[in-house]
């Protein structure tokens, strides 16, 4: 060990200035990386940073004609004014109790279509069976209210076309808030199994191929071998997804509620989630106040489930692979 | 998979044995075929709804196939093709652009942060990331995009929101940092700059993940129609999706005052006619890459 340090040592003008060299160096790759992160860098600031420090409105009696600085600070009157009305505590539950409604019943279907593909993985038509089911991941919302509204349209929509001709009565599904939770979750569960099931397959995909070979030797049926094999081994990426949904279960797809209802005001009982609320009293209703404590609420109240969510990923992971956010 | 444990079957297991795993495989086909139609089929009754006689379909209804076949719902829209056309040029412009812009700033960022020994990797990482844990939603955005930059009904606006995406960005850094370190100490030591190895050994390594986010980037640009909603109300800037959208509710503004014209217009099918026209190349261009996408998909779900 002495003898090499020696040897070092006994020239240390070309050690000295080697590293002085590539410090040098390195200090200005440094310099050229910072000046690539500068654009997106940038970008993030102004509209994430400057826009989370935007709900502050909140407590500002806001006119724009002031702008953000000159407007009057009246501390918790927008909340007061927000929560006295029953829409925000209906937007509130409805957006809660449909993202459950949208997690769960997602969750069994793309795991059941998922291990319907796994079963079947090997066979030919399994590119039909994959394009197809992602298709509509890749339509956007528009698009999808048209074919809801081909549909369910009151005179001519196919479903009520079909009631007429079994002598049933045409249902004016527009202006009935009861049938929508089943409606929109369909629309969710239409537009979502592609990917969700992807998602799973990959992770069943990823399982060591010997231990199926070896349960159907054993005599395990197909049954077995899902309840047995397939869910334990996908569970944590089960749990890490429900944990993530769970995260985001103040937040709604403004697409599907918007206008896949069509903003219709009948539906809204059923259907008005959080996003729309807002969107509503910003832009329709020019409440800039109602809207930014209702922001406020869903935005600090998100923060604390992703929190939250992300806590107990990072507590039920396995020790050898974190798989929360940070 | 399945095939290999069937010939394991064949050999240890009896002829009733075969027969059920048949039977079972019969029944998950069978079900996955209703799936798969349950997703195209609203594709098709669109599609049949286009080709129909507005009269027909408003006495018989939509159906799988078109009642009475006619193209009148076409012919209206190509007789007056402005708005649809201009609506095209402003999405295929916003797409490319946009992208293109998304590309090069998510890259730009990307490789620094997958270099270990940038200095600032840590805490650049976290000023990115801890973007999706807390937002501040629709009003401090609208605001600042409407009263301060002052981008309401400017073609720009439209590009703002795909820009910087930290899912892609995550993709790409993770797509750098497993380039083998070999090649970037061999062009350290060859004297190359950061920008020389970025552009010329990074990126076409990286060739497959650009693409991948290039495309969704692309699709998410073009189905885009929420900024649209928020910031566009001037005709000539909308785009096609947001188009379609005021079809739909100028339609039924101008069904209240049916003889407006001479000639009473086909609403239901010239509507569902535009549907088929915009989404169309876009379906068409999804069977063609649709891969690409399936790997952004599962790389995205492992990271």
């Amino acid at each position: 060990m002495a003898a090499p340090q020696v040897s070092y040592a006994a020239r240390p003008s070309l050690l000295q200035r080697v590293s002085k060299a590539l410090k040098k160096d390195l200090f200005q790759r440094n310099v050229v990386w910072l000046i690539m992160t500068i654009p997106a860098a940038a970008w993030i600031f102004l509209f994430k940073y400057v826009t989370m420090g935007g709900i502050a409105i909140a407590f500002l009696d806001y006119k724009p004609r002031r702008g953000v600085f000159g407007s009057e600070f009246i501390g918790l009157k927008n909340f007061e004014f927000l929560f006295s009305t029953e829409v925000a505590w209906r937007a509130a539950r409805n957006t809660i109790l449909l993202n459950l409604l949208f997690i769960t019943v997602g969750l069994l279907f793309s795991l059941t279509v998922a291990w319907l593909l796994f079963n079947v993985y090997t066979s030919r038509v399994m590119r039909f069976y994959q394009t197809s089911l992602l298709l509509p991941n890749f339509i956007s919302w528009v698009i999808v209210s048209f074919f809801v509204f081909a549909l369910l349209k009151g005179d001519n929509g196919l479903v009520n076309t079909f009631l007429k001709n079994i002598g049933r009565q045409p249902i004016d599904w527009y202006s009935s808030p009861q049938y929508w939770p089943i409606i929109l979750l369909l629309a969710y569960l239409w537009q979502s199994v592609g990917w969700g099931s992807l998602i799973y397959l990959s992770g069943m995909l990823g399982i060591e191929p010997e231990i199926f070979e070896a349960a159907t030797m054993d005599g395990a049926s197909r049954f077995q071998q899902f309840s047995r094999i397939t869910l334990p081994l996908i569970l944590p990426l089960i749990i890490l997804n429900l944990l993530l949904a769970i995260g985001h279960i103040f937040n709604a797809d403004f697409g599907l509620f918007y206008q896949v209802p069509r903003d219709q005001g009948a539906l809204y009982p059923t259907t008005d989630v959080l996003d729309t609320f807002i969107y509503r009293a910003l832009i329709n209703l020019q409440n800039t106040g109602m809207a930014s404590a209702a922001q406020f609420y869903q935005s600090v109240v998100g923060f604390i489930l992703v929190m939250l969510s992300n806590w107990a990923v990072r507590r039920l992971s396995p020790r050898d692979q974190d798989l929360s956010l940070f | 998979m399945s095939g290999y444990t069937q010939t394991h079957s064949r050999r240890y297991r009896g002829r009733s044995d075969r027969l059920m795993r048949w039977i079972g495989d019969s029944v998950i086909h069978l079900l996955l075929v209703i799936i798969a139609l349950a997703c195209l089929t609203p594709f098709l009754i669109i599609l049949s709804a286009s080709f129909s006689d507005e009269r027909a379909l408003a006495l018989k209804g939509y159906s799988l196939l078109p009642q009475q076949f006619s193209t009148t719902g076409y012919q209206f829209i190509l007789h007056k093709p402005a708005s649809i056309l201009q609506a095209y040029l402003v999405t295929t412009s916003v797409t490319v652009l946009g992208t293109l812009i998304a590309l090069t700033m998510m890259s730009l960022i990307a490789y620094p942060l997958s270099r270990k020994q940038f200095v600032l990797r840590r805490p650049m990482s976290l000023f990115a990331f801890f973007t999706t844990l807390f937002s501040g939603g629709l009003v401090p955005y609208y605001i600042l995009v409407t009263q301060y930059l002052h981008l309401k009904n400017t073609f720009f606006v439209l590009m703002i929101p795909q820009m910087v995406g930290v899912f892609q960005l995550l993709i790409l850094r993770t797509a750098f940092a497993q380039l083998p370190d070999e090649l970037f100490d061999a062009a350290r030591v060859d004297g190359a700059s950061e920008w020389r190895i970025f552009l010329h050994i990074a990126l076409p390594l990286s060739k497959p993940t650009l693409a991948t986010i290039g495309l969704m980037t692309a699709i998410a640009y073009w189905n885009n129609w929420t900024t649209a909603l928020y910031f566009i109300s001037e005709p000539k800037l909308y785009t096609l999706q947001y188009l379609l959208f005021q079809t739909m509710r100028s339609a039924e503004a101008m069904a209240l005052e049916p003889q407006i014209g001479q000639v009473p217009m086909p609403l239901e099918v010239t509507r569902m006619a535009m549907v088929v026209l915009a989404t169309g190349p876009a379906a068409l261009a999804f069977l063609y890459v649709q891969k690409y996408l399936v790997k952004g998909i599962t790389m995205g779900a492992f990271k």
